[in-house]
């Protein structure tokens, strides 16, 4: 571990160059069209397709992963293990040129094999899990069209086919969570999830105008060759506002509310997009941006601090919760704090990050299916005050559950402690006493992780019954549910020790990803210090959620210190975001409604209208008098004048 | 006596023109002499030969750079690129308005005399053949966008602008159902637009006077005096920013920009729907072809000085379409308002000061035209009884009723969003980019956050639409004809094609950005 490591601080990278895509990588576009083709095929047949549409979509990402597996074999031979593919020049305007191409690299291979590999064992869970769902092959439709976006987003070549990938998973996401839409619950998180990135896709959209105004391209290879030639500040502005859409789409402070929420959505749904893939879009674009992000180091400081107030605020409030899902997607939240912690200390913690984010794949995704299991038993319930001693009636989802729970708290010989143990050691290896503030929270944020996970998994499987009355038996899953779970379970045992030294490796072809050879940094703790450490948190975190909740808990929540309650309202995150946004926002739209004289009556009135619809209604339709568009018009027309005789007289510009 | 100097004529440039308003006067001529049960065809026939013939005559023309009839009008790119897409969504508007078995009858009155809510207009709702005055009336209308997009003087331009603003006014009023609705929204938009008028005669005026001043020249209304007269008149520049602000408002008006935008959500919804779509494409290109023009061409010199100000209007017309699209429960108020935003995103690139500027504005206005004729070709389909059913609560569902048009909308919907791999990512793709490359960051900025605004009523209308269960009141859609047909799938295609393979028409809007002088 210790050679990974010793990858110093990456420097701007040089030149850039990508091959060109031949012989069999030149259909490297498949992997975006399959499941593209399939969610066209399941939705315009319309119910047609019901009978066999799941296994239509479950097939096309499998046939996906096997052509990923492929490509991913061929790369080996090839110079510099990146081909481009460019299908066509997609806008050329000026001196913009947007190539729609695709770059099939290391990094991109690897996301390729994440997202369909466990995207094809949780879609396969899901033909079971949806089964008495009508709206299964819609569910299906979506779903692959939600792979396909990913898999754009990932194999892009430039920064706009990024973002139409960006797009489509935003959107795929925003239907997935509104699924239930009889849920009201449903639909208000599907709208959240949907305002909350667009915040962070106008960040990326203005940071790609950003790049061709400055640079005037928005392909990797161009882009990064140029950002050597950037001011600091710009590379700063453009920098933040990547990471704004990162953290839009990465659930991270302080746009992390609507991941949460979004667990309204079927659990599939939360296993593949908002545990395994989306979210770690924003992880991706980091790791894909690095040379931008290694060439400011104010920059990777806000990153970093991001990270590590993310993997904090989500492990406090993920203690706090008693929604099985929601305790998994705060712990989601916090994870990936943890990559962005990675990614944003540079150098050789880039590579780390990644891994970290495979392994997270597949413990979150097996914990999450897990979660989904233990409901199918439950009647859907998700209260973990109500659960208890289920581990005798689930034999399978306990033990797959458990290999979660080890892999996430990070114990020796689980994923966990393979692809997290070495960010803590990176966060102390920082060269100031900045070393000491992250090294310290990425520590407290280990310990922390064992207690809620731990709580989780006690009073879920173990302890007392504290059953609701309409539960008579749990009942295990049905084999198409858990032959996934075991899957994901070897993957979430075994994948950190695999990953943990080829990965680092194979991704250093990746452009700006390795390649620089500084010796290493000094930790302000010896390396085994920190190891001793980080097990030790752990093992007092684990054992005090044991000693607690061992014998069961209370089955309603009960009256708590002010640390608790705060937890238990997400840390007052969302009065922030009300005050701070959803008021003034509310005001605005009330002003411009009032502004615009008759937006209200006509509200109203075209109301009233819908419902009655007779003709003496609608004579009293249009309430708007000319009149006071006239006055309108006018004192627009005033305000015009005078600004433009003001802008003559030099009073303005 | 001297001998009288007549202008020489290019009478091949001005064919277009010629063809349309020939092609009115025959459809007058129709009216007179061909017998009733033979108009409606005769009349179309008549129209939509005119509109494909003009549109030959631009292609022939395509390579023309000139100014002809004594400098009143200029053929040059920007005026046969805006002729043509004038043309070519006129077709497709024409198109709809020909539409009879959507409903029986078409869209429009039997009678326009006859009185609202009275027994006779009942009789007349129930399928008498619509008037077949609306032809000769939509043919004025084009032929005069055709003279506004290429005027070369202030005059010719104001003569334009009344003469496709009248028809436009009676069109309005024509609608078979919800007659007061149609009737009081053709009077707002007359009075207001009359009011908008005075606001450019009375800028004509100021200009002219200011040209008085330029040494060597005689003053006029040319956008060649003007040009020249902006660096160097000697006269108070009071008149030329007097002037300049108000030929904007009569401009803006038409164009539909805040705060001048008041008409459009009354005048969206009362008209009949085909006018409406015909108005939101064909006079959203004739309004920002005017504009391009007069401050691309007459007003250049003072860019900086009108770049703020109208800057601010851009952001608000952002802003209040954006905002209040949010709010609107009727789908035809919701794509007024979103047409609102769209003039905004259109400023923005008027306002970047180069050539890539005027080609993103000409691409956006197509590719927007497109989508817009679509969305209110599939409104004109989603009906009950008692007509169209616009409000939104109706259309709860429709994706179960009727999955393919509501798929079509909803991929229309996605277009106006912005959503990648449609027609409407990539014409903001090109103005914003036109409009950061020439320093106007801070318009961009704004387009893109209303922008995201924005996406969000369109997407209500596809969750409401896909993932609501069908009440009792959720209408089914009617079998479109062949002629709505025709026009949705063009539509629809179009939006696709210049999403995904948008070069060839940004390279003909790129080879047509330059303006004669």
């Amino acid at each position: 571990m210790m050679e990974i490591l010793a990858k110093a601080p990456v420097e701007p990278v040089g030149a850039v160059t990508y091959g060109t895509a031949e012989g069999l990588l030149g259909s490297v576009w498949l992997l975006v069209a399959i499941p593209l083709v399939s969610a066209a095929i399941l939705l315009l047949l319309g119910r047609r397709a019901d009978r066999w549409g799941h296994w239509l979509g479950v097939a096309s990402v499998g046939v996906a992963f096997l052509l990923g597996l492929t490509y991913f074999f061929q790369l080996r031979g090839v110079e510099n293990r990146s081909v481009e593919l460019s299908l066509w020049d997609f806008i050329a305007v000026g001196d913009l040129r947007v190539d729609f191409g695709l770059l099939f690299d290391p990094l991109a291979a690897v996301f390729v094999l994440l997202i369909t590999g466990v995207g094809f064992l949780i879609h396969l869970y899901a033909v079971e899990y949806m089964a008495h769902d009508p709206g299964r092959r819609r569910f299906f439709a979506y779903f692959n069209l939600f792979v396909a976006a990913m898999l754009l987003l990932v194999l892009g070549n430039n920064y706009v086919m990024l973002f139409f990938g960006w797009e489509g998973v935003g959107l795929a996401s925003y239907l997935l969570i509104s699924f239930w839409y009889v849920r009201p619950a449903a639909a208000t998180a599907g709208k959240k999830a949907f305002l909350m990135n667009r915040v962070g896709d106008a960040g990326l959209l203005i940071g790609i105008f950003i790049m061709f105004a400055t640079l005037g391209t928005t392909q990797y290879d161009e882009v990064f060759s140029g950002v050597g030639s950037l001011t600091a500040t710009t590379v700063l502005l453009l920098g933040l506002l990547l990471l704004l859409g990162a953290a839009g789409k990465s659930g991270q402070f302080p746009l992390q509310a609507w991941l949460p929420d979004a667990m309204e959505g079927p659990t599939p749904v939360s296993a593949l997009i908002h545990a395994a893939t989306m979210v770690t879009a924003g992880v991706y674009l980091i790791a894909r941006s690095n040379p931008i992000f290694s060439a400011n180091s104010t920059l990777q400081l806000v990153v970093v601090s991001v990270g590590a107030l993310t993997l904090l605020l989500g492990a406090i409030i993920g203690m706090a919760k008693d929604d099985i899902k929601r305790v998994l997607a705060w712990s989601t939240v916090s994870q990936i704090g943890y990559m962005f912690l990675g990614v944003g200390l540079g150098g050789a913690a880039y590579a780390l990050a990644i891994v970290h984010l495979l392994a997270h794949g597949f413990f979150k995704a097996n914990m999450f299916l897990g979660a989904g299991s233990v409901m199918h038993g439950m009647k859907d319930q998700v209260d973990i005050r109500r659960f208890g001693g289920l581990a005798k009636y689930m034999k399978i989802t306990w033990l797959t559950f458990m290999a979660g729970w080890l892999a996430i708290i990070g114990l020796p010989p689980f994923s966990g402690f393979f692809s997290k143990e070495p960010i803590i050691v990176a966060a102390f290896e920082r060269d100031d006493w900045t070393a000491w503030l992250f090294g310290m929270a990425a520590l407290l944020g280990a310990g922390l992780t064992a207690f809620y996970m731990t709580r989780l998994f006690v009073l879920t499987f173990h302890g007392p019954a504290r059953w609701t009355e309409e539960i008579d038996h749990p009942h295990e899953s049905p084999k198409l549910m858990t032959i996934p779970l075991i899957l994901l379970a070897v993957g979430s045992i075994g994948a950190g020790a695999l990953m943990v030294g080829p990965v680092p490796e194979w991704l250093e072809a990746t452009a700006g990803l390795g390649g620089g050879s500084e010796a290493a940094h000094e930790t302000v703790l010896s390396h085994l210090a920190i190891t001793i450490l980080s097990i030790g948190v752990t093992v007092i975190g684990a054992g005090l959620a044991w000693f607690l909740f061992r014998r069961g808990t209370a089955t309603e929540p009960q009256p708590a210190g002010v640390l608790v309650t705060a937890a238990r309202k997400n840390l007052y995150t969302d009065a922030v975001n009300e005050t701070v946004f959803e008021k003034p926002g509310i005001f605005l739209t009330r002003a411009l409604v009032y502004l615009d004289n008759r937006g209200i009556d006509g509200l109203v009135n075209a109301l009233a209208a819908g419902v009655g619809g007779g003709s003496g209604r609608l004579r009293r339709l249009q309430t708007g008098f000319v009149r006071s568009y006239a006055t309108s018009i006018l004192a627009g027309a005033l305000l015009v004048v005078a600004a433009f005789l003001a802008v003559e007289a030099g009073w303005l510009v | 006596m001297s001998e009288l100097k007549l202008p020489s004529i290019d009478y091949a440039a001005l064919a277009p023109t010629l063809i349309l308003l020939g092609a009115a006067l025959v459809g007058v001529l129709v009216e007179a002499f061909v017998p009733r049960r033979l108009r409606h065809v005769v009349q179309l026939a008549v129209a939509l030969l005119a509109v494909l013939g003009a549109l030959t005559m631009v292609v022939l023309n395509a390579n023309d750079r000139l100014i002809t009839i004594g400098g009143a009008i200029a053929i040059d790119g920007p005026a046969l690129f805006l002729q043509g897409a004038i043309l070519v969504l006129a077709a497709m508007a024409l198109l709809l308005i020909g539409e009879r078995t959507v409903e029986r009858g078409g869209a429009f009155v039997a009678q326009a005399a006859v009185t609202a809510e009275s027994a006779d207009d009942r009789r007349q709702a129930e399928g008498a053949p619509g008037a077949t005055e609306v032809y000769p009336l939509t043919s004025f209308a084009v032929g005069g966008m055709l003279i506004f997009v290429a005027a070369n003087d202030l005059l010719t331009m104001f003569i334009a602008l009344e003469v496709f603003s009248l028809p436009l006014y009676l069109l309005c009023a024509l609608a078979r159902r919800r007659r007061l609705l149609s009737q009081e929204a053709a009077m707002k938009y007359f009075l207001l637009g009359a009011y908008a008028s005075a606001f450019f005669l009375f800028g004509v005026a100021l200009v002219y006077g200011f040209t008085a001043g330029t040494p060597g020249r005689a003053a006029g209304v040319d956008f060649a005096t003007i040009h020249a007269a902006v660096g160097e008149s000697s006269s108070s520049s009071v008149l030329l920013f007097g002037g300049m602000a108000l030929i904007a408002i009569g401009l803006l008006f038409k164009a539909g920009a805040a705060p001048f935008h008041v008409w459009t959500p009354d005048v969206y919804q009362g008209a009949p729907t085909p006018i409406t779509g015909f108005m939101a494409a064909c006079t959203k290109v004739a309004a920002f072809g005017a504009l391009l023009r007069v401050f691309h061409v007459a007003f250049e010199g003072a860019r900086w000085d009108f770049t703020p100000v109208l800057g601010v209007v851009a952001v608000l017309t952002m802003l209040v379409g954006a905002v209040l699209a949010v709010t609107q429960t009727d789908i035809k108020r919701l794509l007024a308002y979103s047409s609102i935003a769209n003039a905004g995103y259109l400023l923005v690139g008027v306002l970047a000061p180069t050539s890539d500027g005027v080609s993103g504005t000409m691409f956006y206005l197509v590719a927007y035209g497109f989508s817009v004729l679509a969305a209110f070709a599939v409104v004109t389909l989603v009906r009950d009884a008692d007509g169209e059913a616009t409000h939104l609560s109706r259309w709860a569902g429709l994706g179960q009723r009727s999955p393919f048009y509501a798929g079509l909308f909803t991929f229309i919907l996605l277009a106006f969003a912005g959503i990648p791999l449609t027609s409407g990512f990539t014409s903001k793709f090109a103005v914003f980019s036109a409009a950061f490359d020439g320093g106007q960051g801070w318009l961009v900025i704004a387009g893109v956050l209303t922008s995201m605004v924005l996406a969000f009523p369109y997407l209500r209308v596809v969750v409401l639409m896909w993932l609501s269960e069908p009440g009792e009141s959720t209408p089914a859609v009617v079998m479109p004809g062949w002629l709505t047909s025709a026009a949705l799938t063009i539509g629809v295609v179009a939006t696709l094609v210049l999403g995904v393979f948008p070069q060839p028409l940004l390279d003909l809007a790129a080879g047509a950005a330059e303006f004669v002088r």
